[in-house]
């Protein structure tokens, strides 16, 4: 049987619409591919969305040169391969290369670090696209400017492309730790907090009142293990992003298999050591000593 | 009364909020052992093929399907209607669902996130429109004989009910409004 369609109004591209998919992306894994092999496997691993790039950030490090906006066709190719939302990178303020994505139908842009800025001062007016954004940020101030820019998702930056952690873990702390003393401010210092973040006064108010950002908070850069993914997980982060972790590693299937249980079931440790076990060897990974490039300064 | 609210995947705490704004104290489920001493469930939106994936994985599928046949309450949102109905449509080989309701439903029947949308919505049994948030919504395509439909959009069902099971193509957890939420708590 089929139904009687008619037409009636509908909005599309409404800051809802575009933050309900962020909120659907809870609790998930988001998976850098490079081709549509990979992204059938980030698929069959559970993966809740992938993320369509040229290179993953090791190799973006290692090769050097500018990182842009990936292929038209590679995105098309990715999102005939997989049911699953497709995101894509953006340079900071390239806003044209955000037209181009959002002309190809993608879910949900990364206005990204990880790629070479295009803009040394502006980041882009996310306002004026129908598809959602999401942005990095290092500390609250940074978080809140990317939102009162119409960002809909923030993810803590973390140091792309290392294997490493412990960036996005002083990320998410300074954060998080900022918001909980946020919470126990009076409304009089609440000025004294926007100035000091340089962020919209009603956005410092709002997280007083609820305690929270305005929009989910995920975890990127630096994702390697299970335990990593756990480790974000419990320090406060919704869901978590991982690049260069899964297809830089051994064996990418079970690791990326592994940090979907690990992101689910993130505060139960008996579940976390068995999903931990036989996987391989995770990517070797850089020490923040040996890397001449913090992609994480990059942004204002 | 103790709502469960599956946690696997997705916007679990958003309706977490809404159940306790209703009155309902909830608990989060991942594990066959979170299901004891549950009155209801409400599975959320997400990813349904990560979830169809995880209830694998942690051992909940047949404990849950279980619960489901012996008359438990369950309300499924967006993807948590995909894992009740009997029929997937443009879903993956592997993607199980519950068959805890006669429909067929297609993922991703009204398109992509360009295609997202909001709409306000008749629900006979409320006094007023009700506003829906419909994100890569699932598509109802067909109906079983003891469905009863609650709402359409479009003249296409998106909020029916078989018994104690409920289901929305779209997101009453994402708007401040309880109604729906709380229609489901009466019936529990």
């Amino acid at each position: 049987m089929s139904f009687d369609e008619s037409s009636t109004t509908r909005a599309t591209g409404t800051y809802p619409v575009k933050r309900g998919l962020a909120e659907m992306l809870k609790g998930g894994v988001i998976m850098d591919v490079v081709n549509s092999e990979q992204a059938k496997i980030a698929e069959d691993a559970g993966a809740c969305a992938v993320m369509a790039l040229e290179r993953v950030p090791a190799d973006i490090r290692r090769d050097g040169g500018v990182a842009r906006m990936s292929d038209p066709d590679m995105i098309d190719a990715i999102k005939a391969a997989v049911s699953i939302p497709v995101m894509a990178k953006v340079r900071i303020g390239h806003f044209v290369e955000a037209q181009i994505l959002e002309a190809l139908g993608v879910d949900f842009i990364d206005e990204s670090e990880v790629l070479t800025p295009a803009d040394e001062a502006h980041h882009i007016d996310k306002y004026k696209f129908s598809v959602p954004f999401v942005c990095g940020a290092t500390n609250l101030g940074e978080a809140l400017r990317r939102i009162s820019e119409g960002a809909c998702m923030i993810r803590s930056k973390g140091e792309a492309g290392t294997g490493n952690i412990v960036e996005a873990v002083r990320h998410l702390r300074s954060i998080i730790g900022d918001i909980r003393k946020i919470t126990q401010a009076d409304s009089a210092e609440l000025f004294e907090w926007a100035k000091h973040l340089q962020a919209p006064l009603p956005l410092v108010q709002e997280i007083a009142e609820t305690g929270w950002l305005p929009v989910p908070m995920f975890c990127a850069g630096g994702i390697a293990t299970p335990a990593d993914a756990a480790l974000a997980m419990q320090l406060g982060a919704e869901a978590v992003f991982v690049g260069s972790g899964i297809f830089k590693s051994d064996d990418p299937t079970p690791r990326a298999k592994a940090i979907v249980e690990a992101t689910t079931h993130f505060s139960d440790p008996h579940i976390l050591a068995k999903v931990s076990r036989s996987l391989g060897a995770p990517m070797t990974g850089i020490g923040m000593d040996e890397i001449n490039q913090r992609y994480a300064e990059r942004g204002w | 009364m103790l709502v469960g609210v599956l946690a696997l995947q997705g916007a679990f705490s958003a309706h977490q909020s809404a159940l306790a704004d209703c009155g309902a104290s909830t608990r989060q489920v991942r594990v066959a052992g979170d299901l004891d001493g549950l009155d209801a469930l409400v599975m959320p939106g997400g990813e349904s093929t990560t979830m169809s994936r995880l209830l694998s994985t942690s051992g909940l599928f047949d404990p849950l399907a279980e619960r489901i046949r012996d008359d438990l309450a369950v309300f499924g949102t967006c993807a948590g209607m995909i894992l009740l109905a009997r029929d997937v449509l443009d879903g993956r080989p592997d993607q199980r669902s519950f068959d805890a309701i006669d429909i067929t439903v297609r993922r991703n029947g009204y398109g992509r996130q360009v295609d997202s949308f909001e709409a306000d919505i008749d629900v006979p049994s409320l006094n007023s429109p009700f506003h829906a948030v419909f994100i890569r919504a699932p598509k109802v395509e067909r109906i079983g004989p003891d469905i009863t439909v609650l709402a359409c959009h479009d003249g296409v069902p998106v909020l029916a009910r078989q018994g104690r099971v409920f289901v929305a193509s779209f997101h009453p957890e994402l708007t401040p409004d309880p109604r729906l939420h709380s229609l489901f708590l009466q019936e529990v």
